[in-house]
């Protein structure tokens, strides 16, 4: 559907050009996509919904910390929930799915955000500058996974998300909620490897997994990669098509230079030409014109 | 020059009033946060404020630059008089955006920001610029009327300054300051279309389109006039001056030309994509599809095609508030109605939202009849020009 439209675009150029001069423009994020960066590889088959990543996360994070959540009513993501479970009965068996930013490849929110407070890093991690941020919540319109939340009671209130624990990165240890799992569902690694590795398990153990990788694909790749007995779609994820969600943007931003010049100088011609001919055509004096210095 | 007096104080009274009421949940949201006074959440972070005073007031201000660049570029001399009102009207809508910005954001203390921290790529940032500088703009082109104005007091110091001096280097800058006024609302009208082009996975398939950008730039171009129309109508109803009819159908017989543009661009590209069906199928969007495309598009061009309703007053100013009405529509469907954001999250504002938005127009009101009543706003430029 959205080729469609791609090819629409390029039939119409010619009257509606507007916004087609330019090549698609990559923002400074899509410059180098992340081949060696940071990923993590979730195998919800492996998960058993013992919430150890949940409040790893709010210990290191320094968030208040809660009972362990009831499976039937898992919380949302919210200012002081970086990461949660998605759940689901399946027949007898529950299954998880663990949610948190995703950390694309092409981040929404950073292409998004006016004043450069999301930054994508070339290890991977999708971070958040709060002393740039002035608070206008694009960022969580546009995300395509609904991920970034919003201090609401708090007069004076910050975006909060996953940072990937890019600190523990930095110093060499895993995110804390990797570090927690106690079944080995999350992997820490290369994203490049990781897909490699979700293939074999995908590949050894035929009608085990579907043959899906969430998140290899999904609106351009992240850096969380996910592999599931069930679609993940089913449990609450996003359906997103393989495109980046930037690219209409990004192209119409590109747009913006030479609609600028094009306007001031069609605007200057039409005064001139305006003026020269009422001029031509009607010589007589003391007819006071506009504009005149 | 004087306007009945009389008329107006049990209207300033109440608008005074609901003024002090948006001012007391100003204040209220900065003690306790947006989330005491508002019912926007993780899963809608944008609401009223964004689709109503963001989206809708930028719009609604396009006459100031239509009409600027009508009579300033085109030299359409006959529409003069609606040009100083129109351009009032616009540098208020902006006002009441930067106004609604600083409830709506986070930290509005660091507005600023946007200045020193640039992201090119984020249309956001486009239409933080061209909010700053439009509304710069707007201000230096109805200076003169305030000049005018001063130089008419009697009060003890302003009387005696110069004010033809500033009058007169505003003026000698005046066609820069309209064809910039024209370049920024051109590239601010359709920013607010990029910016939704960021949510092809969550805006519904009858608005989204690569061609936003232009869609918006155009309905903005029709709802100027229209604007111009309405609010011209209402302020000569109010203060007792009779404008020409024939500006007033002059203005309407633009406007068919303008939204039968607009409507053949929605359906071509439509038609073109394949999703044309929607607008029978996808039920219930497509009530609000066809909401705004009866009201504000196909009704107005058939009644303004007529001669005989662009000859009666009260017709081309119904005709208008129809053109109004379906650009608000179409604003709150592609920024509140038809955009997803998140699954399972219901938004309607809360009380303390619509008196914000309200109290904010209540001001700008305010300041229309403030204005109407102690600057030249209609009767422009003759006094001071037949003193040069």
């Amino acid at each position: 559907m959205k080729l469609n439209r791609r090819t629409f675009l390029k039939v119409s150029a010619g009257t509606t050009g507007l916004i087609l001069l330019n090549k698609p423009k990559k923002s400074s994020a899509s410059d180098t996509p992340n081949k060696s960066g940071k990923a993590v590889l979730v195998d919800t088959s492996k998960c058993v919904g013992c919430w150890w990543c949940y409040a790893a996360c709010k210990h290191a994070h320094n968030l208040p910390e809660t009972i362990r959540p009831d499976k039937e009513h898992p919380p949302e993501l919210d200012s002081n929930i970086l990461t949660t479970l998605s759940t689901m009965k399946n027949g007898d068996e529950w299954l998880y799915a663990k949610r948190q930013c995703m950390h694309c490849e092409y981040p929404a929110c950073v292409t998004a955000c006016p004043v450069g407070a999301l930054q994508k890093t070339p290890e991977g991690p999708v971070i958040y500058d709060s002393s740039k941020c002035f608070g206008c919540r694009y960022c969580m319109v546009v995300c395509p996974f609904g991920v970034p939340d919003f201090e609401w009671e708090d007069p004076t209130p910050w975006i909060c998300k996953c940072d990937f624990c890019t600190d523990r990165l930095a110093a060499g240890l895993e995110p804390a909620c990797v570090d927690a799992c106690t079944t080995g569902a999350l992997k820490l690694g290369n994203r490049e490897e990781l897909i490699a590795e979700a293939r074999e398990r995908i590949a050894a153990e035929p009608g085990k997994y579907i043959d899906h990788i969430y998140g290899e694909k999904e609106a351009g790749g992240t850096s969380w990669l996910y592999l599931s007995t069930i679609p993940l779609e089913k449990i609450g994820f996003p359906s997103l098509e393989s495109k980046p969600v930037t690219l209409d943007a990004e192209r119409a931003m590109g747009a913006v230079p030479p609609v600028l010049l094009g306007v001031a100088a069609a605007m200057s011609s039409i005064f001139w030409l305006v003026k020269r001919r009422n001029q031509m055509s009607q010589e007589k004096p003391g007819d006071k014109k506009e504009g005149r210095k | 020059m004087m306007p009945k007096k009389h008329s107006f104080p049990v209207g300033t009274f109440i608008l005074s009033i609901l003024v002090v009421v948006g001012l007391a949940v100003v204040i209220y949201r900065y003690i306790y946060g947006l989330g005491a006074i508002s019912n926007l959440s993780d899963g809608r972070a944008w609401g009223l404020w964004i689709s109503f005073d963001l989206y809708c007031g930028v719009a609604l201000a396009a006459g100031g630059f239509t009409l600027a660049g009508a009579v300033y570029i085109f030299n359409l001399k006959k529409y003069r008089s609606v040009v100083r009102p129109a351009i009032l009207t616009a540098f208020l809508g902006y006002t009441l955006v930067i106004l609604a910005l600083l409830v709506d954001l986070g930290h509005p203390w660091y507005i600023w920001h946007i200045i020193i921290n640039w992201n090119v790529h984020s249309p956001l940032f486009e239409v933080g610029m061209c909010v700053m500088f439009y509304t710069a703009v707007l201000a230096l082109e109805f200076s003169p009327a305030v000049f005018e104005g001063l130089s008419k007091s009697n009060l003890p110091v302003v009387r005696h300054i110069n004010w033809h001096f500033p009058w007169r280097v505003i003026r000698a800058i005046q066609i820069p300051l309209v064809i910039a006024g024209v370049v920024l609302s051109t590239l601010h009208q359709s920013s607010l279309g990029s910016m939704l082009l960021m949510m092809p996975e969550t805006l519904h398939e009858l608005w989204y389109t690569p061609i936003l950008p232009i869609l918006f730039l155009i309905s903005a171009v029709a709802v100027g006039p229209a604007m111009v129309i309405f609010e011209s109508t209402l302020s000569t109803r109010v203060f007792g001056h009779k404008l020409d009819i024939d500006v007033l159908s002059g203005l309407a017989r633009v406007i068919p030309y303008i939204l039968g543009l607009y409507l053949l661009l929605k359906v071509i590209e439509l038609t073109a994509v394949g999703e044309l069906g929607l607008i029978f199928t996808a039920y219930p969007q497509n009530l609000l599809w066809w909401g705004e495309i009866i009201i504000g598009v196909i009704v107005p061009i058939i009644l303004f095609s007529m001669s005989d309703v662009r000859q009666n007053r009260s017709a081309v100013f119904w005709t208008s508030v129809l053109i109004i009405i379906g650009l608000v529509i179409n604003r709150f469907n592609v920024s509140m109605l038809a955009l997803g954001m998140r699954p399972g999250y219901f938004y309607f504002p809360h009380w303390m939202e619509f008196a914000v938005s309200v109290g904010l127009v209540a001001d700008a009101l305010l300041v229309i009849w403030l204005a109407h009543r102690f600057l030249p706003i209609a009767h422009q430029e003759q006094i001071v020009e037949a003193e040069i």
